[in-house]
């Protein structure tokens, strides 16, 4: 008897572990909704190191964005705070990364602030970006 | 006969005193621009890139 419920216990530990083991890749990739809007152009990466609206705003487009950009400032307040940076600088440097990372067809916001389409050239970037 | 008089006095007045007051605020015909990011150095920007680097790849879902 001891041993069966011990046996249940580790099932169950063990569908536990199994569980996060699935969830956590999925939580890797970016949302459908997301990847859509970045692959149409309607998102792109800011000059700032967030996320802006390329097209004209939707409620739900501002939503989504919103909530990407609520996560990204969480991650860049954290990683500010461990290099002794501040927030912006943080995340303007992520996001010469990440416009530096942008696929051809994506859109990213220029030095002078304006939207420009990434081709197979390198990216219009911020001079003080590495 | 005095009250009446004062009350004709006060919604004589009573404008000009409300005019008066009024502020003319003229909307700057040039957008305003704000310059954000003028005081990111460079340096800061170098210590900083492989952990922003870093930052992206582990939270690829938001990036």
């Amino acid at each position: 008897m001891r041993n069966f419920v011990r046996g249940g216990m580790l099932a169950a530990a063990a569908g536990a572990a199994l569980a996060v083991g699935i969830a956590a890749p999925a939580m890797a990739q970016r949302d459908p909704a997301y990847a859509a809007a970045r692959a149409e152009g309607k998102v792109g990466e800011g000059r700032d190191g967030y996320l802006g609206i390329v097209v004209q705003p939707t409620p739900a487009l501002q939503r989504l964005v919103d909530d990407i950009n609520i996560k990204r400032r969480a991650v860049y307040a954290r990683k500010a705070q461990e290099n002794n940076a501040t927030i912006e600088e943080f995340a303007f440097t992520a996001g010469c990364q990440a416009i530096a990372r942008t696929e051809p067809g994506e859109k990213y916001q220029a030095p002078d602030g304006s939207w420009k389409t990434r081709t197979s050239a390198p990216p219009e970037r911020d001079p003080r970006c590495p | 006969m005095a009250g009446h008089r004062m009350r004709g006095l006060c919604a004589v007045l009573l404008p000009a005193i409300m005019l008066g007051g009024c502020i003319n605020v003229n909307a700057p015909d040039k957008p305003i621009v704000i310059e954000l990011n003028i005081n990111i150095r460079q340096e800061v920007i170098y210590r900083l890139a492989e952990d922003a680097a870093d930052t992206i790849e582990e939270n690829a879902d938001i990036f």
